[in-house]
């Protein structure tokens, strides 16, 4: 029995293995000197830990006297979440070593964030979660104020920690209601005691506090306040990770919880998420439209997307969820790959992120220029690039279930939207002349941008086949 | 008699206390630290509350884990919070300002 239970949950064990290896290792022997070995490292383990998750067997296993379930849909949220990460880690690592922040420490602090979140999508009790959530906000904090001597950064990392703290706080407490009124902490018990279509006043109170408490993990209006903001402060390579792995993970623990604990009521919080969602949308959109800055607008174009993967949960359908996963794994794909572009661009040697500094870009690096491009316009949601069919599939979920209004809203909001990501096409192309970009070394950044363009270029085909394992985990998720 | 009602309102007004010394503090970045120990507190009241109510063990297990990741936080926190009076001389609040949000 338990050495099912341990073969169950054996990525997260080899992956936290791997972390206190790595520590001692970085510790004992060399410290920074190891740091490129030690990504390069942790990038193979994240990937083989992938293809591992990928050949688990196709029914769901629980383990843990029923605290932890591995199932098609914990199996899809994995393997996106190890592969971004992985992803990132490789992108950020000529940046770091360029502003001499190479420490040992950053591949270990991504590896215990991703345990942390791998352990969120496999929750089937709130111990669980908690446990899942902390572990991931406690080494996003560190990671946040990674560069210790910036003034820009250690601020982002303590906005971070206050409203990440008080959105644990928020969670907690609804979990503690929801614990008194159920009288068990597990989702089968919970949900178990849900019957017809309407929450007793108490789960619902408690149900309420958490998803606030989630909303803040996801960054959705209103909960959105600290993610321009830590977005800009804290150091790109993190930025990069902050806009992708956490984002699937809270987003898959969201509809964990609603969908698993709470699934027999979708009216309920469906309404709640409807708010949330409908509200992330415009304000994503129209927050957007004065930033200059790369990272603030990648913050608010991040709340905007949010948003529209509400939309999906919002549903309470199989769709909604299939559209949800499918939208998500389409958003990390884009967004890794402009943050690999930003995690290039210096000028003199000197990292910019500024949208002026891409005037023209099209003249001095074309190929780059043409990526960002079909990126930008896949974002904005332009048809027929994959970010449209993200986008067109959450709102037929949205559609079908009934939400018409929010629909319309969310189709007001992707045409705002598109008004600043083809600015940036303008400033690309049209724009007036400026100092040129540096385009020396940075290979593998610049081989993710044109990767991630091909993938939302070529992924109109078939998406890749990702369209099939979203369905089989939207129908794990929902009975 | 003490039911559970008043622990719970106990625990209700320190956490409704919490979210306000974070909101309404002009003061001081540690108060905030204080506030949030505070609302973690108010949960293990609630927590421990309800489990003896319902005669689970559960929530008192529940309550060392919030306590033990409390404690992280708190050493997580005051450590980013002695980076930043490093680099920028204060912990007043009014000053975690350089990025307008």
């Amino acid at each position: 029995m338990t050495s099912l239970d341990l073969s169950i949950a054996l990525p997260e064990i080899l992956l936290s293995l791997w972390a206190m290896v790595a520590l001692m290792a970085g510790a004992y022997f060399g410290k920074d000197r190891l740091a490129a070995a030690l990504t390069w490292a942790t990038v193979a383990v994240m990937i083989l830990l992938a293809i591992l998750v990928g050949v688990q067997g196709p029914e769901a296993q629980t383990a843990f006297g029923g605290l932890f379930v591995e199932d098609a849909f914990s199996r899809f949220a994995k393997m996106a979440m190890l592969l971004a990460s992985a992803a990132v880690l490789v992108m950020g690592m000529d940046y770091l070593e360029r502003a001499k922040m190479m420490k040992f420490e950053y591949p270990i602090l991504v590896s215990l964030a991703t345990v942390g979140m791998m352990v969120m999508v496999s929750a089937q009790d709130l111990i669980t979660l908690y446990m899942g959530l902390e572990l991931q906000s406690l080494a996003l904090y560190v990671l946040a104020a990674f560069r210790r001597d910036s003034v820009k950064a250690t601020e982002a990392g303590l906005k971070y920690f206050v409203l990440g703290a008080l959105a644990s706080g928020l969670l907690l407490y609804g979990a503690s209601l929801v614990y008194g009124y159920a009288g068990t902490t597990r989702f089968d018990g919970i949900a178990s005691l849900i019957h017809g279509d309407h929450l007793p006043v108490g789960l619902l109170m408690g149900l309420a506090f958490m998803i606030a408490g989630l909303a803040f993990k996801v960054s959705a209006v209103p909960f959105h306040m600290w993610t321009p903001d830590v977005y800009e402060g804290a150091p790109t390579p993190v930025t990069a990770f902050f806009a992708t792995a956490p984002k699937v993970a809270a987003m898959a623990l969201l509809a964990r919880v609603t969908y698993d604990a709470f699934g027999h009521a979708p009216g309920d919080w469906g309404q709640i998420l409807a708010l949330l969602a409908g509200l992330s949308m415009v304000i994503g959109a129209v927050g957007a439209l004065s930033q200059r800055n790369l990272k603030r607008l990648m913050a608010y174009s991040s709340i905007s997307h949010m948003g529209f993967a509400l939309l999906g949960l919002t549903a309470g359908t199989e769709a909604g969820v299939k559209a949800t996963l499918l939208y998500m794994a389409i958003y990390v794909t884009m967004s890794i790959g402009v943050f690999a572009f930003m995690l290039t661009m210096r000028r003199e040697g000197r990292p910019v992120v500024a949208i002026d500094d891409l005037n023209l870009l099209s003249k001095t690096q074309p190929i780059q220029a043409l990526a960002l491009l079909i990126l930008m316009f896949s974002l904005a949601g332009v048809p027929p690039l994959i970010g449209f069919w993200a986008k067109f599939a959450v709102l037929t979920a949205a559609i079908g279930a009934g939400y018409v209004t929010l629909a319309v809203v969310g189709v007001i909001a992707s045409v705002i939207g598109a008004f600043y990501y083809l600015r940036i096409v303008y400033f690309m192309y049209f724009g007036t002349e400026v100092d040129a970009l540096d385009d020396d070394g940075a290979p593998a950044q610049r081989w993710l941008t044109l990767a991630a363009a091909a993938v939302t270029l070529l992924g109109v085909v078939n998406l890749f086949g990702i369209e099939g394992a979203a369905s089989v985990a939207a129908q794990a998720l929902v009975h | 008699m003490v039911g559970l009602e008043h622990y719970l309102t106990v625990a209700a007004a320190l956490f409704v206390i919490g979210i306000f010394g974070i909101f309404l503090n002009r003061k001081n970045v540690i108060v905030i630290l204080m506030s949030i120990e505070l609302i973690l507190l108010s949960v293990n009241i609630n927590l421990v509350a309800f489990s003896s109510y319902s005669g689970d063990l559960v929530g008192q297990v529940f309550t060392m884990f919030v306590l033990t990741v409390a404690a992280a936080e708190a050493a997580i926190g005051l450590a980013i919070l002695v980076t930043f009076f490093r680099n920028r001389g204060t912990i007043d609040v009014e000053d975690v300002n350089v990025m307008k949000g």
